[in-house]
């Protein structure tokens, strides 16, 4: 029973294993171009996934896509070129620097500057008024006068 | 701290101050929730209709091209049998067609011949033409990532408006046919 169990079991895996598209690449480099490049596209229509990873009927045609192209001898570049002429930015995984992305690039950049001025802002407010706190003449005169009285008026200043 | 504490300008700030950053992360939150993520721009917007032949659907020794629609404004509706919101389009299609406004034209996606002639004989079938696009690859070309999609083309065919999801009488009469008017006026 236990046999027959593990039989299926390896059964539907070896099903599931079929079920990802067998290519034949004619060098790593160009398998290797293709692995980068279909993790790099988003699948536009599950949208958090990229095409290496989604079972989207629409993300099996763009990785066919991306294999004939790269069996064409087709550049990456040409094949990103490609898709962003066809879907726009949004199919990229790395949205390219442009005036309209620029806030996506800067903002992370633009908060923690603004978080450390926060910072720099506050310790050195509290400082200062720590500093004043002493430096006020009405508390240095209390100081003083607090200190006379404890010392006795004859011995007074010492200096 | 100080300044601020003697300063009565900048101590009211101090308490405007939370309210304007709750107004201003509102602003964003509220912007956000009325994005719409599924609609993503199309770069095809003012750009020629990629070219293509493809046989027609009723009459597959036949080939259609954006070429031969020169000179007319025309609907592109990607559309398939196994589409479930192109159902709910369907009728308003049919509609738009019987007001004989605008040449319809049919892309079947990711289809087959016979299911998709089945759909167009029970339901109606809007279309001047239906064209035949079983592997998807004219649906690359127009950047198709979710059917029902409409683009409006006008008589020079440049792609002048993309409608993705199904089309409503309201997108028709709102949107849809006040741009065809304007196109046909176009030379």
């Amino acid at each position: 029973m236990k046999r027959i169990i593990l039989f299926l079991l390896l059964a539907v895996l070896a099903l599931a294993a079929q079920a990802i598209d067998s290519l034949q690449f004619s060098n790593p480099e160009q398998q290797a171009a293709y692995e980068s490049l279909t993790s790099e596209l988003r699948c536009l229509v599950c949208q958090n996934q990229t095409i290496a990873d989604s079972n989207a009927d629409l993300a099996a045609d763009l990785r066919r896509q991306v294999y004939e192209m790269l069996q064409q001898g087709k550049s990456k570049q040409a094949i990103l070129q490609f898709m962003t002429e066809r879907y726009g930015d949004f199919v990229l995984y790395k949205p390219p620097f442009k005036a309209k992305t620029g806030l996506l690039w800067l903002g992370p950049v633009a908060f923690l500057l603004a978080g450390l001025l926060a910072v720099f802002m506050v310790v050195r407010g509290k400082r200062r008024a720590e500093e004043e706190k002493l430096l006020q003449p009405e508390k240095l005169d209390k100081i003083r006068s607090l200190l006379l009285e404890e010392s006795g008026p004859d011995e007074g200043d010492s200096h | 701290m100080l300044i601020i504490v003697n300063n009565p300008a900048l101590k009211m700030l101090k308490y405007i101050l939370p309210l304007l950053i709750f107004i201003a992360i509102s602003v964003f939150l509220a912007i956000g929730l009325n994005l719409k993520p599924h609609e993503i721009p199309s770069p095809l917007l003012d750009k020629p209709a990629p070219a293509f032949s493809a046989p027609k659907l009723q009459t597959p020794e036949e080939k259609l091209s954006p070429a031969d629609l020169k000179g007319q404004v025309w609907l592109f509706n990607v559309w398939a049998s196994w589409c479930v919101s192109c159902r709910e389009e369907h009728p308003v299609l049919n509609q738009l067609a019987q007001q004989k406004a605008v040449t319809i034209i049919g892309l079947n996606y990711k289809d087959e011949a016979a299911p998709a002639k089945e759909w167009l004989n029970t339901l109606g079938n809007p279309y001047t033409i239906s064209i035949s696009d079983q592997e998807g690859r004219i649906g690359i070309d127009y950047g198709v990532y979710g059917v029902p999609e409409t683009f409006v083309i006008d008589k020079k065919g440049v792609i002048r408006h993309k409608h993705t999801g199904p089309v409503s009488l309201m997108d028709v009469q709102q949107t849809l046919l006040p741009l065809v008017a304007k196109l046909q006026a176009e030379n």
